[in-house]
This record gives structure tokens, sequence and C-alpha cells, in this order.
């Protein structure tokens, strides 16, 4: 049956050739935890993207009960927590995955750094993977401000004052953060809603894109 | 080896393995998230309780517009909202307290709404009619009747609870 539906696709649009390209290479001795062990190390990227598929997924099922309004997101937070079957579990998933996230990314990039694999000529990727890190900052500190209570509200309220130091354009860097130049309330819930849900998301599609088609025509780094 | 060994290649054994513990894995990563989005569907609704809307001596032959407030618990949202019933007494003293929402595409209907027709109910979205009965007219765009409320009287005083349809009244 499934056979039958993919013949029928493929015998007018060839779609084999395009995941063939995608999916069917050799993966190299080295890079096998089947033949060294050690080579589990290799793992640290495709477990970041894994817990990043987890984020983006849980994350849009949260958006179906979450409001990013001050009067409504922490009673909102704490109704599919409460209320709704398996909310602890999805709320849950996405709590603790952003910060495992973050911890395969360092895996991942400490393993690259220790096997000296950003060397030419994966010096652009290597750039990509930073950018890719300070955008997972951004989603972990724009969601944290989101279930509106009191942790998230200061920590907001400490991560605006930090970005006021900077030299020059510190002040204005604060009130476009939070919409406001002296309160941490309607306006900020709402931008970092935004740029959570949609700004950082859409570059983190953006530069992952990048990240894989760069793999893909570099080659995985050979070994040591 | 023979043939006979041959019966499952190592491809098709670790394609059959990848499927299965990726499948598994898939499946319990959306499991939870499904049940989550899909609550709101298995939530068993709130049966309305009754509210005292009038007293049964003011009501006369004539159907009456009736409104009255319930507290409304809309997840993490509670308000009050208004409800309305158009209720009159039948020609043996009994009484009818119908829903003002119409049966074709759910406009407020009004008793009189129309000069045309003064004693029928009118639905002014595609002008839908109804008799007094809460009847649909026919050859209107109302496919069935107006709802009835459930009704109680306690100490002369009526009572609404919620709305059943005419098919099961
Ligand atoms: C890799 C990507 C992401 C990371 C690291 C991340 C991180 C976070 C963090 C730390 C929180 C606060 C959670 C809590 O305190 O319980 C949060 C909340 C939230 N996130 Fe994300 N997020 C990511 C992607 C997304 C995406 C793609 C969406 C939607 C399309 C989303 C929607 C939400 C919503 C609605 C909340 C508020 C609900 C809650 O606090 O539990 N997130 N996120
Ligand atoms: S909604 Fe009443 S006639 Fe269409």
């Amino acid at each position: 049956m499934l056979q039958k539906l993919y013949d029928w696709v493929d015998e007018r649009v060839d779609i084999t050739p395009l995941w063939r390209d995608i999916a069917d290479h050799e993966v190299p001795e080295h890079v096998n935890p089947a033949h060294h062990f050690s080579a589990f190390v290799y793992c640290f990227g495709g477990l970041t993207f894994f817990v990043t598929v987890i984020q983006i997924l849980s994350g849009m099922f949260l958006t179906m009960y979450y409001v990013p309004d001050i009067e409504n997101a922490w009673r909102s937070v704490y109704y599919l927590q409460t209320e709704v079957a398996h909310g602890q579990i999805v709320r849950g998933m996405h709590h603790w995955g952003a910060s495992v996230v973050i911890v395969m990314l360092f895996l991942h990039t400490l393993r690259v750094f220790f096997q000296g694999a950003y060397k030419k000529p994966r010096e652009l990727n290597w750039m990509v993977g930073v950018l890719l890190f300070f955008i997972m900052l951004g989603l972990g500190l724009t969601g944290y401000l989101l279930p509106w209570d009191n942790k998230a509200y200061f920590a907001t309220q400490v991560t605006l004052e930090i970005a006021e130091k900077v030299p020059f354009i510190g002040e204005a860097t604060k009130t476009l953060l939070a919409g406001d130049p002296n309160i941490v309330g309607a306006q900020t819930l709402t931008r970092f809603f935004a740029i959570h849900v949609f700004f950082l998301p859409a570059a983190l599609f953006a530069l992952m894109a990048v990240h894989f088609i760069l793999i893909r025509k570099q080659g995985i780094s050979g070994p040591l | 080896m023979s043939e006979k060994r041959q019966q499952v290649s190592r491809r098709q054994f670790l394609n059959y393995t990848l499927t299965g513990v990726g499948g598994f894995m898939a499946a319990g990563m959306l499991a939870p998230m499904v049940r989550f989005a899909i609550d709101p569907a298995l939530q068993a609704s709130s049966t309305g309780e009754f509210k005292a809307v009038e007293d049964v001596e003011n009501i006369t032959e004539e159907p009456t517009r009736v409104d009255w407030e319930i507290d409304q618990v809309d997840a993490w949202y509670e308000s009050t909202v208004t409800k309305t019933a158009w209720v009159y007494k039948d020609e043996n003293g009994d009484i009818v307290a119908l829903s003002p929402i119409c049966k074709h595409l759910g406009c407020m209907v009004t008793w009189a709404g129309n000069d045309d027709y003064p004693d029928q109910f009118y639905c002014p979205c595609h002008d839908g009619r109804y008799y007094k009965s809460g009847e649909n007219v026919p050859n209107t765009p109302p496919p069935e009747g107006l709802d009835y409320y459930e009704y109680k009287i306690e100490d002369g005083t009526l009572l609404l609870g919620p709305t059943k349809p005419r098919g099961e009244a």
C-alpha cells in the first residue's frame, strides 16, 4: 500500500534522488560508535537537533493555550499545567528541554573544538554554529519571561538592566526590548513572545539549514 | 549461508529495528502533545445550573424576552454572561421557554421582529421565521424549531436551565 503510493509519486516526480541525496550516504568508520565507542561524541550534534525538534513541537502545542497578556499569561500557564490532560508533561518537555538543548549544544561545541574540526575549510560552519548558540540563548532568555511569575519577572528585570549597561546604545536597546523606557509590563511580554515564537525560530531554521547544507557539502572532518 | 537462513537480511533487520525504535520515540514524544491538544474535545461540558429568571405570575401568553446572568468559567477566564429566553404561557397555562438562537446558523431571533409577521419569531440574518410554538416556518432557512429551555417552578418563580433540541424534548 505505502509502497504503491510511493511508486505512484516517484514515477511522476522522481523523488528517489531527492531523499537519497539527503539520507543515503555512508557513515565513515571513525564516527561510528559501533566501531570505536569513543565516537559517541559525534552524536551530540544530532542530539542537539533532536532536542530542538522537541522544543519546537512542544512550543507549538503550548501556544494553543498560552496567552501573552499580563492579566492572563500566568493563569493560562497554570491552567494548562493543572487542568489540561498531560499539560504537565508538555510544559515539562519544553521547560527541561530548554536546558538540555543548551547542554547538548555545549557538548557538541566542545567536540568540534577539541577535535579541531573547525579548521579550514570548516571555519564558516563554526561561525554559523556560534550564531546558532546565540539564537538558542536568546530563545531561552525570551521564553523564560513568558510564564509571567516572579522568577520570570525579575530574571527579565535583571536582563534588561544588563542590556542597559552597554555603552552608548544600552538605554535604547533596553527600551526596544522592554517596549517602554521604565515599565517591564504589557509591551515587554508581547515583544518577548513575538521574539520567542516567531523571530528567533525563523532565524534558527535559516541557520540550521545553512549549518546542515555546509556539513553535507564539506563532509564530516576526518579521523584524528 | 544457505538460502533458508537468509530470510531476514542484515539490512532488513537493521531497517526494522531502526524504524521500530524511531517510531517508538516519535510516538512517545507526540502522544502527550496530541492528548494535550485534543483535551477540549474530551472535557465534559459543564451542565448549566438552573437560575431564577422571572415570577411566574408576570408571564403572559405573549412571548416576552427575559435576560439573566450566569457565571461562566472559560478556562482561565471567568466572567458573567447574559443569557436570553423567550417565555410565555401556552393555551393550557404551561410555561414555554424558547432559546433565541436561530437553528439556521445561530443568529438571535426576536418575537415580532418583523412588522410583516407580528405573530412569529423572526431572524434578521437570512429571514428565518418560527411560529409562536417555536416550530420553524416551512420554506424559510431554519431546518428545525427553536430549542427549549428546561425549566422548574419553585415558590412561584421560574427557573431556567440548559437548553434541549426539539428532537429530544
Ligand atoms: C530551541 C528552541 C526553544 C527554547 C530553547 C525555548 C525555551 C523556553 C523557555 C526557557 C521557556 C520558559 C519555560 C518555563 O519556565 O516553564 C519557554 C516558554 C515558552 N515557549 Fe519556548 N523555547 C524554544 C522554542 C519555542 C518555539 C518554537 C515555540 C512556539 C512556536 C515556543 C513557545 C513557548 C511558549 C508558548 C512558552 C510559554 C509556556 C511556558 O512557560 O511553559 N518555544 N521556552
Ligand atoms: S441564521 Fe437565522 S436565518 Fe440564517
